[in-house]
């Protein structure tokens, strides 16, 4: 490793940094592959969406809220099931909101294999606050 | 207007503000609720809930790009995703109760916060600054490649940074943008993190602030797949194309027209906020 260039300055810890290397571009790559994905779910979703209704008029004025079909995640699979386009579509959007979940839930492991129990307190945090965003407002109904 | 003709205007919006948002670097979300509510008359709980969801695309997106660089430093963003995430949930739990009138008011104020500091100079870089001792024990400093090699750098202020990474938090689910005016401050001001680490690093913190608040909108039926579908991938196509073009030379008249941009739609904003026309 090279930190000769500023050895007069004072060293930061750094906890194997070849190994938080590697975590980030696995972590990066499982980012880019759910977007991906999730980016394709929401096209064959909107295709069987626009094939239904393009002719109908557009009218997001008034705030109504989504029926259960399409903020439940019994809902949006059964909408799935039932060949829906806009039940796929939010199954995408599902997808990419489960994104970055699965990158602070696979940040544990990587921390710690590292035994960096500080760390891997601090992602449980992060990873508890998510998991009750997702499930404790209504959409696990 | 029909399903189709909307559709695709949508998507070509949000295509160019993807696009321009990646290219300047002031983020696309900042610009597409205003233009949803102002230009489509959308409601702007369903412009907030539909621009929460291509935030998450956007920094899910460029993760895999900004990793390769090598200036992102995961302790720091994981310890301040706790204070972000926090600050997130409170954020879309405000935004469920209060009148969208205060709603569009906060957004122009922030609106108008992000213009003025797009033309600010960026802070300067850090040399030899102290170790903080807070910073220190949390491991939050770190080293990232320069022109001389790896160059170490000290985290500074972190409970100022932390309780700012609060506030950013609780915009972001509140107004369903990625907070980058307020991440400059904590992480760039407060902490003194360098330029490139506290840009790649908020990146990646945005998209996991963003899902927070994102499961609350989504179990509360702000987030139509009608409206969402077409912002999510013209952001998401905007934001890639413009992260394979990014030519230095041009940004800076770009970064010009676009903080213009984001003055008038946060005028228009705070305009139609403070008289109720929300």
């Amino acid at each position: 490793m090279k930190a000769g260039a500023h050895s007069h300055q004072f060293e930061p810890f750094k906890p194997q940094p070849w190994r938080d290397r590697r975590l980030e571009i696995i972590l990066g790559t499982l980012l880019r592959t759910g977007v991906l994905l999730s980016g394709a779910v929401v096209l064959a979703g909107a295709c069987i969406y626009l094939f239904r209704h393009a002719h109908e008029p557009a009218d997001y004025r008034i705030f109504r809220g989504e029926p259960s079909e399409f903020r439940t995640i019994p809902g949006i699979y059964w909408s799935v099931v039932n060949g829906r386009g806009r039940g796929l579509i939010q199954l995408g959007l599902l997808l990419l909101i489960a994104t970055p979940i699965a990158r602070v839930a696979l940040s544990i492991v990587g921390f710690g294999i590292e035994r960096d129990y500080l760390y891997v307190t601090f992602t449980v945090i992060v990873l508890a606050i998510l998991l009750y965003s997702l499930l404790g407002s209504g959409l696990a109904l | 207007m029909t399903i189709l003709t909307f559709t695709v205007l949508v998507a070509i919006v949000s295509f160019v503000a993807g696009l321009l948002g990646s290219l300047t670097g002031l983020g696309g979300g900042v610009v597409l609720v205003p233009l949803l509510t102002i230009f489509f008359h959308v409601d702007i709980r369903y412009a907030i809930g539909a621009s929460l969801v291509s935030v998450i695309a956007t920094s899910s997106g460029a993760a895999a790009a900004y990793v390769k660089e090598g200036f992102s430093n995961i302790r720091i963003g994981m310890f301040l995703e706790i204070a972000t995430t926090l600050g997130a949930l409170l954020g879309a739990f405000i935004a469920t109760w209060i009148p969208t009138s205060v709603i569009a008011t906060i957004f122009g104020a922030v609106l108008l916060y992000s213009a003025y500091l797009s033309r600010q100079a960026r802070p300067l870089a850090q040399r030899n600054l102290p170790p903080d001792p807070v910073a220190t024990r949390l491991r939050l400093n770190g080293s990232f490649p320069d022109l001389e090699g790896q160059r170490s750098y000290n985290v500074q202020h972190v409970p100022t940074g932390f309780s700012l990474m609060f506030g950013a938090g609780a915009l972001s689910g509140l107004l369903g943008i990625g907070s980058g005016a307020v991440k400059v401050l904590a992480m760039d001001q407060a902490m003194r993190i360098p330029f490139k680490v506290s840009t790649t690093t908020s990146n990646f913190m945005i998209g996991v602030t963003a899902a927070a608040s994102a499961g609350v909108y989504l179990g509360r039926g702000y987030i139509d797949p009608g409206l969402a579908m077409p912002v999510m991938l013209g952001v998401l196509a905007g934001s890639l194309t413009g992260t394979r073009i990014l030519v230095k030379a041009q940004t800076t008249s770009l970064r010009l027209v676009f903080s213009i941009v984001i003055l008038v739609l946060g005028l228009q904003m705070l305009y139609k906020g403070l008289w109720g026309h929300i």
